[in-house]
């Protein structure tokens, strides 16, 4: 039975390590690798680098305070350190993405390089710098790879959140910072989890979190920055990804922890994923670190 | 569990001496390994079926390379009584595409995830041997077409299904089916061959008309549905199967699960023939054939007398009150020495 534990996690991540070099190499000339290692988190590089024009995102950040917790995957003991970060409060969106591209046109859907995004992305678009009319404008963008997640949050002077902060925000629910035993707040997010279509909708309709974060689950699953350091951390035992820490997780499953299930649902989604995949309910959202005055925001 | 087995078939050996196990590395009648079989010829696209109905024998052919393909969906339709349920399928039916291949034939199977799917699906298959059976190779989030290729080493009929976390929700959903790996030489031949998979529902209201899978009622194994073909009578009314007297019919049925076995059984019928759990085993003159969850099993009977023959799940409430019911529909002439309604015929 293990095994269906570890379906999700089992794509060969090697292609993924090379491609993500090379873009580094390639695109920023600078290697400031993302680490694996979830014990830290660490920074990447923020403001404007060579090649990158700055644009002005209007997205609301707001201040997620660190702390310590436990991660969906690890040993029971694990406690993992996040440090205080800010989070756009919703995804980005079709609009401010069409201003991004129009000002970066190596990421326009006809000059874009296969390498970093597949023949799915931006598909929906009339044309490279138009939106559909039945496409709103301050719905989350979709369809958009990992590199051009990445390129976006570059040009904003900001980040990917880590996969560490993502959940950490994830945790919780409208009233509290860690709803994880509720099981009402769980039964929520599978609910969300099951609608079509729903990344249509406008961001920031539903309510905000306890930290005034909108849309973690009800509109569309989220590129992290390390949205595969799960399995790198697995591969870099030498490949023996064993069941045992899997299997932890599994354990932790039970009737009254539905989480897990939720949980389930976004690291097997992540796992199926390459960088340069791009899907139809995937968008991502972007984080900045407290100590970045590259926008100046209030802390 | 395949190495306990190996280790039983070894012992088993060794006590009788001359046994050799027919399940294990090849059962070809001139003895050559199945892993040696050599699959001939450019690669060809599979025939694969939705319930109740099979693909066509593989007859006396060697062994071939095959493409099977397969997508995942996530769709709304009928469960019962007017209900709309959102199934999780392969290729849109409940259960899955009826995949029928060889031993030793060499299988690419493609299975592409809807764009408009919510969620990544994968297929584990239980002829495969390898990781996960396939699962892990599959994995495919919407939009995505993943690709394995595999050996079917082993004859028998096998369950397949999504083994995407949470597992019990996508089973649930109706994610199984089967594949039929025929021995060298296939099956004998019957008149009729169909297609039947029980696998329960355990439901919530979302809006009058329209149910989704209760976790609740999951973990408490305690169903709403149990069903064949994913629908409440799907094998009744115009659906039934059908038999003429003098033929022979074969089932292969399987379990998708989640959780519930099957108690399977046609009453007023014996089977002749049963290949317990859809393994080389072939038993005789069976009432009922338990079916495990995740498991499946052929079995074969000549029919004798007509009427309409009902098909269960013999732990009844599930038949009677949960949907797990059919009808085999026999016609043709009464033999008074079958059966006679009354006293010894003149």
């Amino acid at each position: 039975m293990p095994k269906y534990l570890t379906t999700a996690l089992s794509q060969n991540r090697t292609d993924i390590m090379n491609q993500s070099f090379l873009v580094y190499f390639l695109l920023f000339s600078s290697i400031m690798f993302t680490s694996c290692d979830r014990q830290e988190v660490k920074q990447m590089p923020v403001g404007n680098t060579e090649n990158v024009a700055a644009i002005t995102s209007n997205t609301k950040m707001v201040k997620i305070p660190g702390g310590k917790y436990k991660p969906f995957y690890g040993s029971d003991t694990s406690m993992t350190t996040v440090t205080s970060f800010l989070i756009d409060v919703n995804p980005v969106t079709n609009g401010e993405f069409l201003e991004f591209v129009k000002t970066h046109p190596e990421w326009q859907r006809s000059n874009i390089k296969r390498l970093y995004a597949d023949s799915n992305y931006l598909k929906d678009w009339i044309s490279d710098t138009a939106l559909p009319k039945d496409i709103k404008a301050d719905a989350p963008v979709c369809n958009v790879s990992w590199y051009a997640a990445k390129a976006f949050a570059k040009a904003v002077g900001k980040r990917l959140p880590t996969l560490d902060e993502w959940e950490f925000v994830a945790m919780a629910d409208e009233t509290t910072d860690n709803a994880r035993s509720k099981k009402s707040y769980s039964d929520h997010i599978i609910d969300q989890y099951l609608i079509k279509n729903r990344q249509f909708n406008q961001v920031r309709q539903s309510k905000a979190n306890y930290w005034g974060v909108y849309n973690m689950f009800d509109l569309v699953w989220e590129w992290t920055d390390d949205f595969n350091s799960v399995l790198m951390t697995l591969e870099s035992r030498g490949g023996d990804y064993s069941d045992n820490n899997l299997f932890c997780a599994g354990g932790a499953t039970s009737a009254t922890d539905i989480l897990n299930y939720a949980a389930f649902m976004r690291f097997s989604m992540r796992a199926g994923l390459k960088a340069n995949y791009t899907v139809a309910n995937l968008g991502f959202r972007c984080a900045i670190n407290m100590d970045s005055s590259a926008l100046g925001f209030n802390k | 569990m395949k190495h306990n087995f190996i280790l039983s078939g070894l012992l088993l050996a060794l006590t009788l001496g001359a046994c050799k196990t027919n399940n294990e590395a090849g059962s070809a009648a001139n003895g050559q390994s199945t892993l040696d079989m050599v699959a001939e010829g450019a690669p060809e696209v599979a025939e694969v079926t939705g319930a109740p109905k099979v693909p066509a024998p593989i007859g006396d052919r060697g062994p071939k390379k095959l493409i099977v393909n397969l997508e995942t969906t996530e769709i709304t339709g009928e469960i019962a009584d007017g209900k709309q349920y959102t199934f999780w399928t392969f290729n849109n039916t409940v259960p899955g595409s009826f995949i029928r291949v060889r031993e030793g034939d060499e299988v690419e199977l493609h299975l592409k995830n809807a764009a408009n799917s919510v969620l990544p699906h994968n297929i584990d298959l239980h002829a495969v041997t390898g990781p996960g059976g396939g699962a892990e190779a599959t994995s495919a989030v919407p939009g995505k077409e993943a690709v394995f290729t595999f050996k079917a080493l082993n004859p028998g009929l096998f369950v397949y299904h999504c083994a995407a976390p949470p597992v019990p929700m996508h089973i649930g959903n109706g994610m199984y089916g089967l594949i039929l790996v025929e021995p060298a030489g296939g099956l004998k031949k019957v008149d009729h061959e169909y297609y039947i998979m029980q696998g329960e529902f355990y439901t919530k209201a979302k809006t009058d008309s329209l149910l989704e899978f209760d976790n609740d009622k999951a973990v408490a194994e305690s169903p709403d549905y149990v069903l064949f073909n994913g629908k409440k009578g799907s094998l009744l009314g115009k659906n039934m199967i059908e038999a003429k007297v003098g033929e022979t019919v074969r089932i292969f049925i399987g379990v998708g699960g989640p959780n519930l076995t099957s108690s399977f059984h046609v009453i007023g019928e014996i089977f002749d023939n049963v290949y317990l759990e859809g393994g080389s085993t072939v038993s005789h003159n069976v009432q009922t054939t338990m079916i495990p969850s995740g498991g499946a099993a052929i079995v074969e009977f000549k029919v004798d007398y007509p009427g309409e023959y009902v098909i269960v799940d013999h732990s009844l409430s599930r038949a009677f009150n949960k949907g797990a019911i059919g009808k085999l529909k026999v016609t043709g002439d009464k033999n008074a020495k079958v059966f006679n309604h009354g006293t010894f015929a003149k």
